[in-house]
């Protein structure tokens, strides 16, 4: 009785919480469980129509939260906060990240409806994953911590394992997802052991605790520190795919659904550059001497592996896997500059290329055929002559994705490639710019096949039906696409004012 | 204290490290993927070991609760490993990883 008397009195002490800036996590992860819910209980009237509806309306319902959000941050008087004992941050950053993958799920979740039907995938559970991989991802934006910022990346990555694997009766999606599954948890061990390095050597898991150890104390022996600040690199090097350690993504991209190959290309991207910058940037700024030649080197591997790899391959989502690979070589180029410049690059870059990237993989899996597998650089042969209005948004992308102006591909290659040199990484420019022209090589190659090559005698009478919901996808990525290219300053000012902050705990 | 022997934490963190190696190393050279999940069972707990040394040694709870979090991580990890390598053995029993690659290019 007494002991039951003390724990009244001294009620436990809780960290206060600032529930409207958890807002967009909050109303994503309860749609995501809130759906599999009404889909237990009534399972024959939950149509994937209903499923696709739902899940955009939860995205545009967590995407009208920031809004406010975003003003409340931009305010002198109020700024950029943490919450749940400083664990996690709400500034401009974790919100401009928040808003492009909501974004992204709006996009995406009328491709899902569509392709899916056609691969005979049905049930509410492709929808619910990828509520709960993009709440993991804004968790990655946000996190103030390194513990919270390992629970988002590994919600993120969990359910991408399973998306990828998804179509359980195709063997290649099934391998991708073994794949992308074996990788990605080895990635998490390097990073927690990481994480476990660090806070040994710096007594916290809190990024404002690091970064004020770090300024303070000057270590007379750092071993510890730079092992893990290896570890980490390594970690979050595989989430995004840089090489060495990109070996999963052309398999897990050609293998998975190709709704889920957009996804992965804009939504994990994101949010993985978004840890990147968050760990590297701004929590272990001072030791940038350390990190910024490791980045550059990695950089300069990204940039050529993938650009000359995608040349000799002959399936379109291969080919598309290996150009997202040296897509993160120029947002490794913008992390590798550590200025305010860089940063702003590297957001730039990933809102522009998201709809690049989701229009291509939607053109591509629209010619894929009833069965989703007809992905060869053939199959697209005089997709131009077939379906006219199909292969100028084709065209878009891929120039964009090429960085050819007009379009927003190049003010992104133009703003990253500036940042470097403007920390005077010349060599790191000049690779930069040659990988791009090896690139357009890559994109040219397909544009050839799409407009100057005969369709194949037995396509010809192939219908390509698309459905409106697509239209409207594909009309707003073209729109964007050059509409940025020709007006980037909206853009640019966003980014201006989503310049990540260290938020103290 | 085992016979007057006290073990310090850079035991622990030498153990750790140890483990860490084991499992990373065998997961790049075993091929059949239920040894491969138990290699990445012990990356992550050689990292809850870790965590622990250093929070012991410190004095500060933080280490043990990240422990905490990293366990349930890890347990849905399994689980969804697990399901992963099921569907692929209902399709071709006796897999090893080696023989699971029709994507190539």
């Amino acid at each position: 009785m007494s002991a039951i008397n003390v724990l009244a009195h001294e009620s436990i002490q809780t960290p206060s919480v600032a529930w409207t800036g958890l807002l967009p996590i909050i109303i994503l992860a309860t749609a995501g469980v809130l759906l599999l819910t009404i889909c237990s209980l009534f399972p024959k009237r939950v149509t994937n129509k209903f499923s696709s509806i739902y899940t955009q309306l939860a995205a545009v319902a967590a995407l009208s939260s920031t809004f406010s959000l975003w003003d409340k941050v931009q305010n002198k008087s109020e700024g950029p906060y943490s919450t749940l004992a400083g664990a996690f941050g709400v500034d401009g950053f974790s919100i401009f990240v928040t808003m492009l993958i909501t974004v992204c799920l709006i996009l995406i979740s009328p491709l899902a409806e569509t392709f899916l039907k056609r691969e005979k995938i049905d049930g509410p559970e492709p929808y619910v994953l990828m509520l709960l991989a993009a709440t993991g991802g804004i968790i990655m934006a946000g996190a103030n911590d390194f513990i919270i910022l390992f629970l988002g990346i590994e919600v993120l990555s969990i359910s991408s394992y399973i998306l990828a694997a998804m179509n359980s009766r195709r063997i290649q999606s099934q391998e991708a997802g073994l794949k992308y599954f074996v990788l990605g948890a080895f990635a998490s061990g390097f990073l927690l052991y990481g994480i476990a390095l660090l806070y040994g050597a710096t007594g916290s898991t809190s990024f404002s605790a690091i970064k004020n150890f770090t300024q303070d104390v000057e270590l007379t022996n750092d071993t510890l520190l730079l092992a893990s600040l290896a570890l980490l690199i390594v970690g979050l090097a595989f989430k995004v795919s840089a090489v060495p350690f990109h070996f999963w993504s052309p398999d897990v991209y050609q293998g998975s659904p190709t709704p889920f190959v957009a996804f992965m290309a804009s939504v994990v991207k994101a949010a993985g550059f978004a840890a990147i910058l968050r760990v590297l940037y701004v929590t272990l700024g001072e030791y940038r001497a350390d990190w910024q030649p490791a980045i550059y080197a990695i950089a300069i591997a990204t940039l050529l592996t993938g650009s000359l790899l995608a040349i000799v391959q002959t399936d379109l989502k291969r080919m598309l896997a290996y150009s997202s690979i040296s897509h993160a070589g120029y947002l490794l180029v913008g992390t590798q500059a550590a200025s305010d410049q860089g940063v702003k690059a590297v957001l730039f870059y990933l809102a522009t290329y998201a709809f690049m990237v989701i229009g291509s993989f939607t053109v591509i899996a629209l010619n894929a055929g009833d069965c989703g597998t007809r992905t060869s650089l053939d199959s697209v042969a005089g997709l131009a002559t077939k379906k006219p209005l199909l292969g100028i948004a084709f065209t878009i992308f891929l120039l964009g994705q090429a960085g050819i102006p007009l379009t927003s591909g190049f003010f992104a290659k133009f703003y990253v490639i500036e940042a470097a040199v403007e920390e005077s990484s010349y060599i790191l420019a000049v690779v930069a710019m040659i990988t791009a022209v090896i690139g357009a090589f890559l994109y040219l190659r397909i544009l050839v096949k799409v407009w100057l090559t005969k369709p194949e005698e037995s396509e010809e009478n192939e219908n390509i039906h698309i459905p409106n919901e697509i239209k409207i996808v594909l009309g707003i990525a073209v729109v964007v696409t050059m509409f940025l290219g020709i007006w980037p300053e909206p853009l640019l000012e966003m980014v201006q004012r989503a310049i990540p902050e260290l938020i103290a705990g | 204290m085992i016979f007057g022997l006290s073990i310090g934490p850079e035991y622990y963190l030498a153990l750790s490290a140890l483990l860490f190696t084991i499992g990373a190393g065998g997961l790049l050279i075993r091929r059949n993927p239920l040894v491969m999940f138990m290699c990445i069972e012990l990356m992550l707990n050689a990292a809850n070991l870790a965590f622990i040394s250093f929070g012991k040694e410190m004095g500060d709870l933080g280490g043990q609760l990240s422990v905490l979090f990293v366990l349930v991580v890890a347990a849905a990890e399994v689980v969804i490993g697990l399901a992963i390598v099921v569907a692929v053995m209902r399709r071709r029993p006796k897999a090893s990883v080696d023989e699971v690659s029709v994507l190539r290019g």
